[in-house]
């Protein structure tokens, strides 16, 4: 069976995607999962320099779901360059390197460096970030702002570009159609919700940073509906994740309209799901006599009933 | 090596209303953990609870002829998880995901191990106290509870020649106070040609508390942690303990990878 998929001038092997924040560096996971077997690994979101992230507790549990407020700790994107991009290059994994930044210079230099050295396959733009003050979700919760990023980036590389969208706005179609004009490759969606959870014993938020976004199968049916807005409104290839658990949530992202996905929470919960995933994809083609997993992209039948 | 298992409950032997004893059937993972490890541990396929549960290694299971066949986990009652951990039957299997984290640094003889554990603390310490009483390493385990129904196994450390010393809030048992104040009496009396390696798990005062002694008396230092942890794996940075460095820089380490075992020194206390 065909797992292929296509993000751009990007081939993968197959749709499955390890979401950034969710999957350290790669490198951790080296030794539960073979890297190079998947779509593609999405590093932790880098910025320029090294970050110091907030103090803890960093995550709480919910109903079917997480927050967390991690604030991007991170080694800044000349470590990761020394330190793990040649691990990363060993091992065989298609690396899609997620950046922040707080002004549209800083996106703009990180594409550039990263388009200057071997191994880096995308750059995702993470202008969706609901846990930090300056930079990230400025960007993602403003148009022109969007707009203005992602036209810096596409400056700066010839690699694909790939703005993170944030589901925190009213209509966030109008945003991926923003990324598509200013010239993204792709976008992927959605980030985490922001949300807060309080102990009531002490009145205090259950995380240090009082708020934080929240992931799990608990966003997963409004993740796959914004996706569906989305495909609406873009023919740029989009990449859908929000809470996918399953094969069959994989396939719902894609029908509703995803080219491939990204898998985070779950990976937490079962670092060896990849393989699972594979196998009922090939399951599920298998039954319904489907040759190409991506001839499912965004074959949604819609019945619309007249209104009354 | 990591592995991920569904284990076999093989046994649940209740302590006391709060604590408990699971033995889970796991040879693979048995025969690659070090002392200090832990497992990563869920009960059912549920989205509620959603994520995987820290646990200390407590002892290793071997069969008669020695080879290891699992590993048991001491509990308390405290959660969600915990709870159901409590409640366990024997029809039940538990995923395990380990051997996971950086181990205790073991010691050599003439060195000593004193060993500090308060309550659900003492988990790591059995299999610590086999490996260093294989080595020949004399071992001093200082144990505190609130009370002397809440002392457990103290005769299988006995067995393998730990000495013991106990102190209990109610005084039922041992000293009556927090084990720190048995342990400072007894630093007290050291000599300076006594080589020591202190290790301590417990309540995060009583081991800030040990750290603050060990320091005082020069002594190196190690402690078990347990922080919400997301993954155990490195992969999402959420079980962080901030520490100083050499250089005297603050950061945030991962006590999944880095730890759970940190020298005590090392970690901002204040933080925690």
């Amino acid at each position: 069976m065909d797992l292929s998929t296509e993000i751009g001038s990007l081939n993968l092997k197959n749709p499955l995607i390890a979401a950034s924040g969710c999957f350290g560096y790669g490198v951790e996971y080296a030794d539960v999962v073979d890297l190079a077997s998947l779509g593609a690994v999405a590093v932790k979101g880098l910025f320029l320099t090294e970050r110091l992230g907030h103090p803890p507790p960093r995550i709480i549990e919910t109903p079917a779901g997480m927050l967390n407020a991690i604030g991007l700790q991170g080694v800044g994107v000349h470590r990761f360059i020394r330190e793990y991009l040649p691990q990363l290059q060993n091992s065989g994994a298609v690396t899609i390197v997620n950046i922040c930044g707080t002004t549209i210079e800083e996106y703009e230099e990180l594409t550039r460096i990263l388009s200057d050295v071997e191994g880096v396959a995308a750059i995702e733009l993470n202008i969706s970030c609901p846990n930090i003050k300056a930079g990230g979700i400025t960007f993602g919760c403003n148009l022109a702002g969007t707009h203005d990023v992602v036209q810096a980036a596409k400056r700066a590389t010839h690699l694909p570009v790939i703005p993170k969208l944030t589901p925190n706005v009213t209509d966030i179609a109008s945003f991926a159609r923003v990324a598509e004009e200013a010239g993204a490759d792709a976008i992927s969606l959605v980030n985490t919700f922001l949300a807060m959870s309080i102990d009531v014993e002490t009145r205090r938020s259950r995380l240090a940073n009082v708020v934080g976004g929240l992931s799990g199968p608990a966003i997963r049916p409004i993740a796959v509906r914004m996706v569906y807005e989305c495909h609406q409104a873009v023919s740029i290839p989009i990449i859908g994740m929000g809470g996918i658990t399953t094969a069959n949530d994989v396939l719902e992202f894609m029908i509703a309209g995803a080219s491939a996905v990204q898998v985070g929470t779950a990976n937490f919960v079962d670092p060896y799901i990849w393989k699972k995933l594979m196998v009922g994809l090939n399951n599920y083609l298998e039954k319904h006599e489907i040759k190409r997993l991506r001839d499912i992209i965004g074959t949604l039948e819609v019945d619309l009933a007249e209104e009354a | 090596m990591v592995m991920e298992l569904e284990a076999r409950v093989e046994s649940n032997v209740r302590l006391s209303d709060e604590y408990n004893v699971v033995t889970l059937e796991a040879p693979s993972i048995a025969a690659n953990a070090d002392p200090g490890q832990f497992v990563m541990v869920k009960l059912s396929d549920s989205q509620e609870p959603l994520l995987r549960r820290p646990f200390s290694i407590f002892e290793i299971c071997r069969n008669s002829s020695g080879a290891p066949t699992g590993f048991s986990l001491l509990n308390k009652r405290i959660g969600i998880v915990t709870q159901q951990i409590f409640d366990l039957t024997d029809t039940k299997r538990v995923s395990v995901l380990g051997p996971l984290g950086r181990p205790f640094t073991a010691i050599n003889k003439p060195t000593q191990a004193w060993l500090v554990a308060g309550g659900v603390g003492l988990a790591p310490f059995l299999m610590l106290s086999e490996k260093l009483r294989r080595q020949g390493v004399a071992v001093t385990l200082y144990y505190g509870a609130r009370n002397a129904n809440e002392l457990f196994y103290i005769n299988i450390f006995e067995q393998l020649g730990v000495n013991v010393v106990t102190a209990t809030e109610d005084g039922s048992l041992g000293v009556q106070g927090v084990i720190t104040v048995a342990l400072n009496e007894r630093l007290q009396k050291i000599e300076t040609n006594e080589a020591l390696m202190i290790y301590a798990c417990g309540p995060t005062p009583m081991m800030q508390a040990v750290t603050n002694l060990a320091t005082e008396y020069h002594l190196p230092i190690e402690v078990s942690l347990e922080q919400v942890m997301g993954c155990g794996l490195g992969g999402c940075y959420s079980c962080v303990v901030r520490i100083r460095d050499e250089q005297g820089q603050e950061h945030y380490t991962r006590s999944c990878v880095n730890g759970p075992v940190l020298p005590g020194e090392q970690i901002v206390w204040e933080a925690l």
